[in-house]
């Protein structure tokens, strides 16, 4: 993975200073409130319900067991002993002190981490494939095309108060595992007819109060012109996006007003513009980047495991992902442990998960959006040895894409937007699916809470969403049905009138009834309730 | 009642004013009436408080009890984790919040 | 006509050696409706494009931040040194110190804050950034191209 040299080290270091100095003169009351909330907002650092919240950025999801070991040592030596693994493949502690910041910033630019730009009007962490460099079906790695726009995006000048947050994913397969045309600016790296790789670039996806899935508005951009393109799409947002309305701020509302032709049209306007200034990295940093992203010393072994066990037989189906080495997998460390919080890790997990990873993975995790923790390249051979390890700690649980496998934000629980308690709602559900046996039934069923419209639980994308809601003062919750974060993008239906929360996991196991009595042959969920329509749910659900 | 909360600007902590100074435990706060705005107002410039805001509330055996739940979760920790709240020991909490 | 510029005293910090435009600038309507002024206003809703025709006669560019948190400005600053206007521009109005390296690296060369900025502070920002990462319209060289120099 990505190494910082002299550069990167000098910028995250600086940094640090810059926000020790910001957080000083607050404390003095040199700067207000209102004027310091920007800046502590560009260094990851929410003034939250319960205390200040720092969300720590993993650059495409990608890190190390010195670092994973590192947050851990921030969990311990400031929070409460855990961190919450986020939907963009971020880490967050929600106890954390303003007095202490500066030092856990300090703490991070160690080991090559920091909190830059991962909350504010700025472009924020890129996120990427969660098996990238590992999968059978990429085109190629998308991870040093994501770290190039790090830099471009890091402290970039002109786009530190655009009207809204900004947020980009590259992915590089035609299997969608990053929720790409959810994002700001999705981009897929493609070959064109004559086998040269370029960007495909989709503006104006993403979820919220208004969710829209981003149109494709330049098939084929060359590499070589991928910074000067984000760059005039970029410049184009800055300048017309609203700032009349936050709820109307994001890039996906511009793209929407003006029609995709229109900003198409302004984008390329600007970007003929753009590329006479000559702003385009050499081309020999991607050259730089990518060893970094080299495959690992993979060695041929054992192609098949021991099936003998039925629980790690079990484990193996669902949690673990077919690699592009035929002798290794990637693989799934689970954390939504029935009953438990989505996404949680207590620091003595952390820190055992990064002994895994250097035992097991070549020294490298991910972090994936959907808020489990994958270990890319684990050989076949040691997956037992793993497997018991992660048993052992809760960290096993075989529901990777199962209805137990629930992405929830943390919810009224957590955070001062929201309006209901989405945390308990999903431990709920896991459990009335484990007790009664139903969820092994299912297969895959991607279930997403989110716990106000704001949607950071991504439920406009859920198989089945769950939207919390405030009904006169009293947490209610509404269903919808269809969602997909995947290639077959698309934004869930509601399917009625809201529920409490006994209701709405009644509902739930309604819904999963009518697939299972309709399902055919293989279909999932999603399958069946495309073939089938709403109409049969919402007959279950409220005649 | 009218209760004020903030936040302490330093370490974060939730506190509730008690009439003479910011505490983190609800049981002391007091009902400012119409007065909120002008405290508020004092207390932040001086940065005694960080963000303060009112919330309506109903004294319930002596103690102000948040109107909105989010205030309640707010005023001793999220209901998912008892031992991180103001009182792990207290068998009741849930349904004080609740 | 509409005068509504500000005078150079109040300007509390200039990256120029040139003498500064010693009258009031006009709004980019005004402006345009006529051939005299070389002083302009760009509020954030006006498009800095519009002045491109008339960049030669235009010695001062004050860019307007009524909230430091709407940052048109900085795409306005940009635009005009992209195009080759080598004149002041000055960012005037909700410009805080913690905003002046960024304000730079966009071409603003002077500054007139609504509150004035301590010294020591501004001291600080401006020798805050060792380096850059990406090209802007300061003359700092990016990182990437750092990396690679001796190749090139």
């Amino acid at each position: 993975m990505y190494k910082y040299d002299q550069y990167d080290q000098a910028m995250v270091d600086a940094r640090v200073a810059e926000f020790r100095d910001q957080a000083k003169r607050r404390l003095e009351g040199k700067l207000s409130e209102d004027q310091f909330k920007p800046l502590r907002l560009m260094n990851g650092l929410y003034l939250q319900l319960h205390a200040y919240m720092l969300r720590v950025a993993v650059p495409y999801g990608t890190l190390n067991s010195t670092q994973m070991h590192a947050l851990a040592d921030i969990a311990d030596k400031y929070d409460r002993g855990y961190g919450h693994f986020t939907t963009r493949q971020n880490i967050q502690y929600n106890w954390i002190k303003l007095e202490d910041a500066g030092d856990i910033l300090a703490d991070l630019a160690k080991v090559e981490m920091h909190a830059i730009q991962t909350s504010g009007n700025c472009i924020r962490n890129i996120s990427s494939d969660h098996f990238a460099g590992a999968a059978q079906d990429e085109l190629i790695d998308p991870r040093p095309y994501a770290e190039l726009l790090r830099q471009w995006s890091s402290f970039h000048p002109e786009f530190m108060y655009l009207p809204r947050k900004f947020k980009i994913a590259v992915i590089a397969s035609d299997t969608d595992r990053a929720a790409m045309k959810l994002h700001d600016i999705g981009i897929q790296i493609v070959k064109n007819t004559s086998g040269e790789l370029g960007a495909s670039f989709f503006v104006g996806g993403g979820m919220g109060r208004t969710p829209m899935i981003a149109p494709n508005i330049r098939e084929f951009v060359p590499l070589d012109q991928l910074v000067t393109y984000s760059e005039a799409c970029l410049r184009v947002y800055n300048r017309y996006g609203r700032r009349d309305n936050k709820y109307k701020a994001r890039i996906k509302i511009l793209v929407h007003e003006l029609g995709a032709e229109e900003y198409t049209r302004q984008v390329e306007e600007e970007f003929a513009l753009l590329l006479e200034q000559g702003i385009e990295p050499p081309f020999a940093e991607l050259e730089r980047i990518k060893p970094f992203f080299a495959d690992p010393a993979f060695e041929d072994s054992a192609k098949t495991v021991d099936r003998s066990d039925p629980d790690f037989a079990l484990w193996v189906d669902r949690n673990t992902n077919r690699h592009k080495h035929d002798s290794y997998v990637s693989a799934v460390i689970s954390l939504k442990p029935v009953g438990g919080i989505p996404g949680d890790a207590t620091a003595e997990q952390m820190h055992l998960m990064a002994d895994l990873a250097k035992d097991y993975s070549f020294d490298e995790l991910r972090v994936m959006h959907t808020q489990n923790i994958v270990l890319p390249h684990v050989k076949i051979t040691d997956l037992h040895a793993l497997w018991t390890k992660l048993d052992e700690a809760g960290l096993g649980t075989p529901n990777l894409d199962q209805i137990g496998d629930i992405i929830a934000c943390p919810g009224l629980d957590y955070c001062s937007l929201a309006n209901a308690r989405s945390i308990p709602l999903a431990q709920k559900i896991a459990q009335r699916f484990d007790e009664t046996g139903k969820g092994d039934t299912l297969g895959e069923l991607k279930l997403k809470i989110s716990g106000c419209i704001n949607a950071c639980g991504h439920h406009h994308a859920g198989h089945i969403g769950i939207l919390g809601v405030d009904k006169k003062g009293v947490e209610n919750y509404q269903l919808s049905l269809g969602g997909s974060e995947a290639e077959d993008t698309a934004l869930g239906k509601i399917t009625g009138r809201g529920f409490d929360e006994a209701g709405v996991v009644e509902a739930v196991e309604t819904v999963t009834d009518v697939y299972l009595q309709n399902k055919q042959g293989e279909e999932r969920f999603l399958d069946t309730y495309n073939r089938i329509g709403m109409a049969p749910f919402k007959e279950a659900l409220y005649d | 009642m009218i209760v004020l909360t903030g936040n302490d600007l330093k370490s974060g902590a939730v506190t509730w004013w008690t009439g003479t100074h910011w505490s983190i435990h609800i049981e002391d706060a007091v009902d400012v009436g119409e007065n909120a705005a002008t405290i508020m107002a004092r207390e932040e410039s001086s940065r005694r408080v960080n963000v303060p805001y009112a919330v309506e509330a109903t004294l319930t055996a002596g103690v102000a009890r948040p109107n909105h739940i989010k205030d309640r979760i707010r005023a001793l920790g999220p209901t998912v984790r008892p031992d991180l709240t103001l009182k792990p020991a207290d068998p009741d909490l849930g349904n004080w919040v609740i | 006509m509409t005068d509504i510029g500000t005078s150079p005293d109040g300007v509390q910090l200039r990256f120029r050696n040139d003498e500064p435009v010693d009258h009031a600038s006009v709004t980019v309507d005004a402006f345009l409706e006529q051939s005299n002024a070389n002083a302009v206003r760009v509020e954030p809703g006006d498009d800095a494009r519009a002045l491109l025709p008339h960049l030669g006669q235009i010695q001062l560019v004050e860019v307007n931040f009524p909230a430091f948190g709407d940052g048109r400005g900085y795409s306005s600053a940009r635009i005009l040194r992209e195009a080759g206007y080598e004149g002041e521009i000055r960012a005037v109005g909700d410009v805080l110190v913690d905003q002046l390296p960024y304000m730079k690296r966009c071409g603003f060369d002077a500054f007139e804050p609504d509150a004035a900025l301590n010294s020591d502070d501004v001291e600080n920002a401006l020798n805050r950034w060792p380096e850059v990462y990406q090209a802007a319209t300061d003359n700092g060289t990016p990182i990437w191209n750092k990396r690679h120099a001796a190749a090139s």
